[in-house]
């Protein structure tokens, strides 16, 4: 084990992948020399050169639309997108390519590409940079969607998804990249798609939360504890294959749910999540599903609205004292 | 001469298989035994095939919603192909692709795509996989004119120039994107420069134009510029000049042209046009030629018969290949 930032187990992923597998690259804006613009692909072009670790210029389109061919002729591109914002340009590339490739071309064509991309507000980086869109793409069947909220499911999941003979979208949540905890050095350890875990077990309540908000839960669950209460946090940590088996199993301890989600929430992964819940476990529910999310409004600037938009513990400790 | 009168008949056979096929295919769809749509290549044959033969076995393609025609050149299997557009089991695609989406993964065939200019950054993707792992392929991607006016026509140009990459862009200018006029002095326009081909100079590769309708005008140019990738000189851009016969799909009225236009590049017909030559050069017989014909016919006939007497797709193949080898 060593302690790691999750940026570094992004990192770490990377690297390990490279050096087992000549035929995995890493290419985007300003990954190479400048190290990415949240220093994650940091000093691989130094350890791996320029041709596996590729600047590209401002090409949204280009970079994903070409890690679709490069994927189809044999290699497997770790391709970053800058901002999760940035999504939007390479749109048809996503969804009208790589998702839709081996579906088809009947089953022929493979597409093991990953598209990671920083997710997320509370930087103060405002509309277009803060933006949440993993639900975009749990709706494009053909994706693979994962985020990840500690740095060993940020190191595990990635191998996989690398490993992984289709089009994954990695979402990493910017204000989880300084956080630091323990990461297994085995070369091969993974994590794999489509398992959920189980944060923090508890008997009176459970929290489904994605990114940052684990980590609100987990810090709402401690403050919940000294007062008796417990609740239970999972984290899918991949969205599709999303693991409703898991939830399932602990509504049925709990009987009672909240999904918690720093996305707006019109139509968010929270919305999935609870119609999952409501078809196959309505009656596991002993009061309505409730969800927590930032409201239906782009991401303010302002320190002073970011705050109040940004769902936190706060929201998670009220929310659980209504129900219990 | 052995040698190349070989490959000049082949490539006579290989556009005639593209001219029975897309006019089978023309008959069946207004018989209503096609479903969706179709986009025919009848007119622009000699595109698919001079740029197909200039390629080998490990090189790639990526193919258009127009696509039948590469598909065909590449040496994809009649009946399988014909099966596809029918939508049946049996076709390349196992039915879920159809029309525009055929493809034969095997022949280094990236998809047909009906998203125009869709192929542009894909195959500059391919290219990248020719540096990484060294494996010496060169791609050819097929784009019309109107794909040319996509960003993904300047995006995929540029990363491809700025790392050299081994991809020849192939434009099949066939005059219209639809409805709009590629170029034209005066009235509606796709754009404002006669040659696509000018574009070329803006991202420091070379640039050519030449007459879509002449086979052997086609190979030699695409020859040079797969060299030229193959070598590490990076990529080019071949403009084609060309006209489809039919409408953009069929079905489509072709307001937007005259009859007397149509009637001009039918005069300037790429097989008619090449079977002369091959006949002015003594390389062909009326007798061969009439041979070649009824082969080909028999061969397309035969892919028709295949297709109607295919089963359609299971109700259960509607989930599976969502996800590459799981089930679904």
């Amino acid at each position: 084990m060593s302690k790691l930032t999750y940026a570094e187990a992004l990192r770490e992923a990377m690297a390990e992948e490279m050096e087992r597998d000549k035929s995995v690259f890493i290419m985007g804006e300003d990954v190479g020399v400048f190290g990415g613009c949240f220093g994650v692909t940091g000093d691989l072009v130094e350890r791996f050169g320029e041709d596996r670790v590729r600047d590209t210029p401002i090409t949204e389109t280009a970079i994903v639309g070409s890690a679709v061919g490069a994927a189809m002729t044999g290699s497997r591109p770790i391709a970053e997108i800058m901002f999760a914002g940035f999504l939007g340009v390479p749109m048809d590339e996503i969804f009208n390519q790589a998702a839709k490739m081996c579906y088809m071309t009947g089953g022929q064509a493979k597409v093991p590409m990953v598209l990671r991309a920083p997710n997320g507000a509370g930087i103060g980086a405002a509309a277009q940079h803060s933006e949440r869109t993993e639900a975009w793409f749990v709706h494009v069947p053909g994706l693979k969607v994962v985020y990840p909220s500690t740095p060993a499911d940020a190191k595990g999941l990635l191998k996989s998804a690398v490993r992984d003979d289709n089009p994954v979208i990695f979402f990493e949540h910017k204000i989880l990249y300084n956080h630091k905890g323990e990461v297994p050095d085995d070369k091969d350890f993974t994590i794999p798609l489509g398992k959920a875990d189980v944060k923090r077990e508890g008997k009176d309540l459970t929290v489904v939360a994605t990114g940052i908000l684990v980590t609100y839960a987990l810090e709402a669950a401690e403050k919940l504890a000294e007062e008796g209460i417990e609740i239970e946090v999972i984290d899918p940590r991949t969205l599709v294959p999303f693991d409703k088996e898991t939830v399932l199993d602990s509504v049925e301890k709990t009987g009672k749910l909240i999904i918690a989600s720093e996305e707006t929430k019109r139509g968010s992964f929270t919305s999935e999540v609870s119609a999952v819940v409501a078809e196959e476990g309505l009656f596991l529910l002993e009061q309505p599903i409730k969800r927590i999310c930032a409201p239906d409004a782009p991401v303010p600037f302002s320190s002073a609205l970011e705050k109040v938009y940004i769902p936190g513990p706060e929201k998670i400790i009220s929310a659980v004292k209504e129900m219990v | 001469m052995k040698e190349s009168k070989d490959k000049m008949i082949q490539m006579l056979e290989d556009m005639m298989v593209i001219r029975e096929f897309e006019s089978t295919v023309q008959k069946h769809f207004a018989e209503g035994e096609i479903p969706g749509f179709v986009h025919l290549y009848l007119g622009e044959e000699a595109v698919a095939v001079g740029a197909c033969n200039a390629l080998e076995e490990k090189d790639y393609i990526t193919s258009t919603h127009r696509g039948h025609g590469h598909l065909l050149a590449r040496g994809g299997d009649v009946n399988k192909m014909m099966a596809e557009i029918f939508g049946k089991a049996t076709g390349y695609n196992k039915g879920k692709g159809g029309s525009m989406h055929i493809a034969d993964v095997s022949l280094g065939i990236l998809g047909a795509n009906g998203i125009v200019g869709a192929g542009l950054p894909i195959a500059a993707g391919s290219g990248i996989t020719s540096q990484i792992l060294d494996t010496g392929a060169v791609t050819l991607c097929f784009f019309g004119d109107g794909a040319s006016n996509r960003g993904t026509f300047h995006e995929a140009i540029n990363l491809a120039s700025i790392w050299n990459l081994p991809v020849v862009f192939v434009c099949e200018n066939n005059m219209y994107a639809i409805s709009m006029p590629q170029y034209r002095s005066d009235g509606r326009k796709g754009q404002n420069i006669k040659d696509v081909s000018d574009r070329a100079v803006a991202y420091g590769i070379s640039g050519v134009t030449v007459d879509g309708n002449d086979v052997m005008a086609v190979n030699e140019a695409v020859t040079e510029a797969v060299k030229k990738a193959r070598n590490g000189g990076g990529p080019s851009l071949v403009e084609c000049k060309t006209y489809r016969h039919r409408g953009h799909f069929e079905g489509d009225p072709t307001v937007y042209r005259s009859d007397e236009e149509l009637e001009e590049w039918k005069k300037k017909d790429p097989i008619s046009r090449f079977k002369n030559l091959l006949k002015d050069q003594e390389l062909l017989d009326d007798a061969e030629y009439d041979e070649l014909k009824e082969k080909v016919e028999a061969r397309i006939k035969e892919a028709v018969d295949f297709s109607q007497n295919s089963p359609d797709p299971d109700p259960s193949e509607v989930t599976t290949d969502v996800y590459y080898g799981e089930g679904v």
